[in-house]
This record gives C-alpha cells, structure tokens and sequence, in this order.
C-alpha cells in the first residue's frame, strides 16, 4: 500500500513537472547554431560563433550595432567628439553592474581597451584599436579616448563584438566563465552540446522577455533539419541547408526570415600572378561569370548579386553590378586582347563551406566556356589561411569577407588580393580621417568604383542570412549586421 | 599463464611507444597553424606571434613532444589549444557519452546476435537460416548514418517518440539519458549486430562438425544439450575477438553517428579538434583511443586464454 501511494505521488509529481515545463515554454527559447564557440572570449578569437552567442546578450560595448546595421548608444549613453576629430569623451550609463556584482565604471572600459591594444594582445581585431594614442578616466562615468589622427569610423569600431568591456576582476576565467553586463547571465556550458543563459534581473536597460535561453549546436544540415523537423530547437540561424527551406516555409508551424548578411561572396584573384595581374584578364573573368547561375545553383536562390566589395543593404551601395554583366563572348574577346586567345591555367583553392565549394564548380564550368582552365583544389580552413591567405599561393578562391564595412582591405597592398593602387590607399586614408557623413558617403561610393573599374575581384553575392524559426517567435534579427543572436527583444506570441 | 600475459603487456607498451611517435608526427605534418586559424584573417602577425608563446608553439617539435609523452606519463594530458581547458576534464565529461552509447550499442548487437546466430545454426540449410542471413546480408550492407537518418525521421519527426538528437544528460535520470542515446545506439548496433550473428553461426556450424560433437551425440546427448554445453563454448573465440574490434570500433568509430545526433561525445570532439587545428587535442584523444583499443586487445588476449586452456598452459 505504501509503495502504491509512493508510486502515486511520483507520478503525480511526473505530471506536475510536465505541466509546468508546458507553461515555461513561453519565457524560455531553444536556439540552435552550426558552430560552437571555442571558448567564450570574444575579445581573443575571430571565431564568429563566439558573438552569435555572446553578443549584447552577455556582453556589450561602448556602442552597438542595432537590428538594421545602425551604430547605437551601449554602455554609453551619449558621446562628444572634439573638432579636430581626435579626442572621443564617452557618457557612461550610472548603475550598471557585471553580472559577478562588480560596478561597471570608466576603469573597466580603460582596462579593457588598454588590453586589447597592448603588446602582448591577442585581440583577432586588433586594427580596430590601432589609432587609440590614449585612454584616460576623467571620473567614475566618463573616459577621454585619444586618437593620434581622426578616425571617421571609430563608433562603429567600438560596436563589434572584439570591443566589449571586460573587468579586470573576471578576465582570468573569462574563456569558461563570461562575466559580462548583458540583459543575460552565462549559466552553463556542455562542451560540444549547448550554451545556458538566464535573465540579468539587474540590468540596466529594458528587461528581456525570455526568462531562459539555450544555445545548441548542431553542425550537419541533415540533423539540422531533423531537429527543427521534431521541433526540438525553437530557432535556427544561418540554416545551413537552403534546399530545405521552401518545405519550412510551405509548413505553417515555422516561420522563414531571409535577410542579409554583410558577407560579400567574393572570386577572390592573385593581383600579382600572371596573367591576373593583368586588367583586362580580371575583366575577362568578371564577364566570364554568371552570377545568376551561381546564386541558384549554389545557394538555391537565397543571395543578393553584388558588383563591387559592399554590402547592398548600407546606405551608400551602389549597385555596380553592369560593369560585369555575363558576357562570355566579351570575356573571349578580351582574353585574346591580353594575348590569351587560347585561354590559360590557374588555381581554385576553395575552402569548406557550401558557398565556396558547389559555387567553384559552377565557376570553373563558366570559365572552361571562355578557355580558362582552373584547377580546382579544396582545402580545410587552416590549409586555405596558410596556402591562400598567408602564403598567398593561389591564382583564384571563393571566399565570403562577412566582416561589416570592410572595403579598407583594397587599401593593404600586402593583403592576399595582392592590390596594390596608390590612389584607392590614399582614398581610404582620407576616409578614415573624414568624420562628415556625406563626405565619407561620397568616398564610399568613390571606392566602390575603383575596385570595380579595376576587376580586383570577382564579385560574386551577398551571403543570405536565413533563419527558420517556430512561427510564434518574435523579435528575432532578420539580417546580420554583425554576428549575433541579440535575444534582448524576442518573445512568444500566444 | 603469467608468462602470455606478461609477453602481451610488453607487446602493449611497445605499440603505444611507436603510436605515440605516428600521431605526433602525422598531426604535426598537417598542414595549418592552430593561432592563425584561431584569430582568422584579420589577425595582425604580432597577435599570431603573441598568441604562439602562449599556447607554447614556439617551441621546438621535440621539446612538445617530450613535454607532451611526459605529461601523459604523469596523467595530464595538456591544456585544450581553443577551449582552454584540460584535455582530461574534456575527455572526461564525453566519455559519459561515448562509453554509455558504445555499451549500450554493443549490448543490444550481442543480445540481437547470440539469439539469431544460435537460431541459425540449430537450422542450417533451412529456408528460416536462408531468411535470417539474407536479413543480416543487408544489415550490413545498410550505411549506418542513412540507416540513423531513417530512424530519426520515423520515430523523431514522425512520430515523436524520441528527439531527433542531442544528449539530455545523466542528472534528471538514467531513464531519459538512455532514451536519449537509443536512436544512435540502434543505428550502430545493426551492423554490429548483423556480422556477429553471422560469425556466430559459422563458429557454430564449424564446431558442431567436429568430432567431439560426433561422439557426444552417438553417446546420446540431445542436439540441443550439445549445441549449448559443447559447441557454444568452442565457438566463443572468434565471437569475442570480434566483440573486442567492435568494441573499439564503437568507441572509436561512432564519429558520423555523433554527428547525425549531435552527441556531445568523443568523436565530435576529434572532428571538431581536427578542423579547429587543435592540434595538442586531436594527439591525445587518438592516443587515448589507441590505449583504449590495445587494452581492450590485450583483454580479449586474456580472455582467449581463459576460455582456452591450451593457451594458457601451451607453449
């Protein structure tokens, strides 16, 4: 008799757990990704994973990037730039705490700034710091940033996910341990599972919605779409399986967000190889491509054809896509102008994701139709940073560039486009001392010109950014400005 | 006795020397630096150059490789290049994945096996033997991780039994992390189970034409009394050498199935370490596994002598 009541009362404990676990399903959300973060500091690794996890979730900046791309007040409310454009004197927000209790105050933005631009940093963005001459606490809620020139675009340095304020008091741990100021509190780890946050109940800002967030990881398309499938995961972001997005679509029980990313899909070439140091070989490759069939056989219709390195959801975009327009006889023409009326051989060296490998067999058909025979290669990730990025040993590669507003690259003549023109690197010296907004719209467009005229690259699409999610989930980031899941504003509708 | 098990654990230390010096130089050979892939491509080289002495790659090839032998010696097994944790506490905490799910597995292959491959013997040359090995032929030749796809979309997005994957853990009860690690343990166990119950039956029929056999049946001992007093123990030896390979093999092996549930085991950890260039990571856990599998080796060789008797005292 006793065992029967005991049985009783576990049974009935069985089904209050379910019921409450049916009610909590409204403040707490699943979340699911490819990629899991290596550690948990994204100040010290350029792993995207990392800010698509941590991002004004645990952590914030001085400013951030809003939904649309904007630079917004962060952890400083407001900001005033001295005339000659060097001296940054920050506002901090009164009253905020890390999430261990501490006092967020101008000593921890010094620290974390002065970290990251110290000798020894390993910040992986660590260009973003390089203008910083001085940073100095004026009092508790203030901090003076000098600049030893002006820097027209040192907000928005301050909003990526490698500039968050860290304290002094829990940088030790901060890989396995993030102690941040966000809206939400690092609850757990399982390495090679999932990621648990909970609520900050002392932040400072508006308080979340959701009570509880889990992150999960899961890596190959098919078990991603499973997981979805068996509704096992609430949202899944940048799906990493497009052919399977019109059956979510076509299902009511889901909702499809396509939005842009800052990804610029490029047919990265070796400036400084023969015959693609010559323009009118770039050219020819550029009319030889079909971007079109690319976007649709590669990434199933989901990407935005680009003509220059810009993202074309910015302001300042212009659309340069005519002067590549498929044109295979062109690029034929062109090819025999240069002295190559039989075509000529190069390399493919395609690293891993699906964009870079169904995209360079497409690639490599369209040029075989103008006579360039490109031998393809595929290479992991650390292969292609030695081969391609570091040794610059490749004549042609696809890669997505996802860092936002990164046209400055064109300005490094060592970088591995081996581009080397004086008048865009003077261009982007300028830019970076313009702090006038229709001035540096002007130069923006001005650059997006020449690096188009000259064929650096093969622009190719803007990376999509699809995300299914169960159709009651609102408040969800439909493009990416930067890698991030900000869960700050996502709630349940009943 | 003594003597066989003695010259079995020098033959164990020997091999795990020589693999020691294999998994160096081949993950060493790899091509791609661990500090450049972790700070990607907009890294400047003084920051690659810092995080190099941090993580110790500096150093020359053969002081890593002594420092990381010893440290195996003593039972550290070094520090994680990306997750900045120890090895150890990382191997640790997968194993509770991966040894449940290959146990697991390879209970459900050797309680499948044993009933079929008795079965098939005790009827060999009938139409139900023909059956069962036709069954098992395909068994075999089903790939596990379409055979795991199938059962996730039956049983996790049909009918919703199960979750399509993921490990719930051991805290809220054995009950729910076993349920969880079902649909894997299936799909890995069906082939397992398909060549056991084949090797069974051939070890089976090829003692029962031996001729003991003969002579306990003319002394008038039942079919059924010879099949499992006499041939079943004679049959055992090729039985638990393959036991023993699948075992390794289900420790080791399990890799595209942890990727299809998303298991949070040991194979997902080398994948991962493998792309992440986490170079000193992928070193250790394959030279846990080699441990794994040569002790598991070395075990069945013991087994093999207890179950024989002409090894333990022969030679």
């Amino acid at each position: 008799m006793i065992k029967s009541k005991k049985y009783i009362a576990a049974t009935a404990i069985a089904f209050a757990t379910v019921a409450c676990t049916g009610f909590a399903a409204s403040s707490d959300i699943t979340v699911a990704m490819q990629l899991e973060p290596p550690h948990l500091d994204p100040t010290s690794a350029a792993a995207g994973a990392i800010d698509s996890v941590l991002y004004s979730n645990v952590f914030e900046g001085l400013t951030r990037f809003a939904s649309d791309g904007a630079i917004v007040a962060g952890l400083a409310k407001s900001w005033d730039i001295s005339q000659d454009g060097t001296e940054y004197t920050f506002h901090l927000r009164s009253g905020v705490q890390f999430h261990d209790g501490t006092r967020m105050d101008a000593e921890d933005v010094k620290f974390s700034l002065d970290r990251a631009r110290a000798e020894d940093s390993t910040n992986a963005q660590k260009a973003l710091f390089s203008g910083i001459a001085d940073v100095a606490v004026v009092d508790s809620t203030t901090v003076k940033i000098t600049l030893d020139k002006p820097n027209g675009s040192f907000l928005f340095n301050m909003a990526w996910g490698d500039a968050v304020i860290v304290a002094a008091e829990s940088i030790e741990d901060i890989k396995t341990n993030p102690v941040g100021t966000g809206a939400f509190i690092f609850q757990n780890w399982v390495q090679g599972d999932r990621i648990e946050l909970a609520r900050n109940d002392n932040y400072w800002g508006s308080a979340p919605a959701l009570e509880s967030a889990t992150f999960k990881f899961i890596s190959d398309p098919t078990a991603a779409f499973a997981a979805v499938m068996a509704q096992d995961v609430d949202v899944f972001t940048s799906f990493p399986a497009p052919e399977n997005l019109p059956q979510f679509e076509a299902d009511p029980r889901f909702q499809v967000l396509e939005g842009s990313t800052e990804g610029e899909t490029i047919l990265s070439t070796n400036n400084k190889m023969p015959p693609l140091d010559n323009v009118k070989v770039r050219k020819a490759i550029a009319h030889a491509i079909d971007r079109q069939a690319i976007i649709d056989g590669a990434m199933f219709g989901y990407g935005t054809p680009i003509g220059t390195h810009f993202a074309p959801h910015h302001p300042d975009y212009v659309d340069l896509t005519s002067n590549s327009q498929h044109d295979p006889e062109l690029a034929k023409k062109l090819l025999a102008e240069a002295g190559f009326p039989n075509g000529f051989e190069t390399t493919l060296k395609l690293p891993p994701p699906s964009y870079a490998r169904r995209g360079g067999e497409i690639i490599a058909s369209q040029l075989r139709a103008v006579g360039i025979q490109a031998e393809i290669s595929n290479l992991e990730w650390a292969q292609w940073l030695e081969q391609v990025f570091r040794g610059n040993d490749y004549g042609l590669t696809i890669v997505s560039h996802t860092e936002p507003m990164d046209i400055g690259i064109y300005a490094r003549p060592d970088y591995y486009f081996q581009y080397d023109n004086p008048e865009f690197q003077s261009l982007i010296t300028d830019l970076n001392a313009t702090t006038d907004t229709e001035m540096r719209s002007e130069m923006l467009k001005k650059a997006q010109n020449i690096i188009s005229k000259d064929y650096v690259n093969g622009y190719l699409f803007e990376l999509a950014f699809t995300t299914v999610a169960d159709a009651k989930v609102r408040g969800l980031w439909k493009n990416a400005p930067t890698q991030a899941t900000d869960l700050t504003g996502v709630s349940w509708s009943d | 006795m003594l003597q066989y098990a003695f010259k079995r654990a020098l033959s164990l230390c020997l091999s795990l020397c020589l693999a020691s010096v294999v998994i160096f130089a081949v993950v060493e050979i790899a091509p791609g630096d661990p500090a450049s892939f972790m700070l990607g491509i907009n890294a400047q080289p003084d920051t690659i150059a810092a995080l190099r002495a941090e993580l110790g790659l500096d150093q020359g090839k053969f002081v890593r490789y002594l420092e990381w032998t010893g440290g195996m010696l003593r039972g550290d097994f070094g520090t994680s290049y990306t997750y900045r944790s120890p090895i150890t506490d990382m191997v640790v905490e997968r194993m509770w994945v991966s040894l449940p799910l290959a146990l697991y597995a390879l209970a459900l292959s050797t309680l499948i096996a044993f009933p079929v491959g008795l079965y098939a013997a005790s009827k060999r040359g009938a139409p139900s033997d023909f059956a069962v090995m036709g069954v098992t032929q395909l068994g075999i030749a089903i790939p596990n991780f379409w055979f795991a796809m199938i059962l996730v979309v039956i049983f996790a997005i049909k009918l919703r039994w199960f979750s399509a994957g993921g490990f719930a853990g051991w805290d809220d009860g054995l009950f729910i992390g076993l349920k969880s690690l079902t649909l894997p343990a299936i799909s890995l166990a069906l082939p397992q189970a398909s060549i056991l119950s084949r090797v069974m039956r051939s070890a089976l029929i090829e003692t029962l034409s031996e001729d003991y056999i003969r002579t306990a049946r003319a002394k008038g001992v039942s079919r059924t009394a010879v099949l499992w007093r006499h041939a079943l123990r004679n049959a055992m030896i090729p039985v638990l050498t393959i036991i023993g390979l699948q075992f390794s093999f289900l420790m080791a092996g399990a890799i595209i199935i942890e990727q299809v549930f998303f298991l949070p085991g040991l194979g997902r950890l080398v994948f991962q370490a493998i792309t992440q260039r986490d170079l000193i990571v992928v070193e250790s856990v394959v030279m846990l596994l080699v441990f794994a599998v040569i002790s598991v080796n070395f075990f069945i060789d013991l087994t093999y002598a207890a179950v024989d008797p002409r090894l333990r005292h022969g030679s």
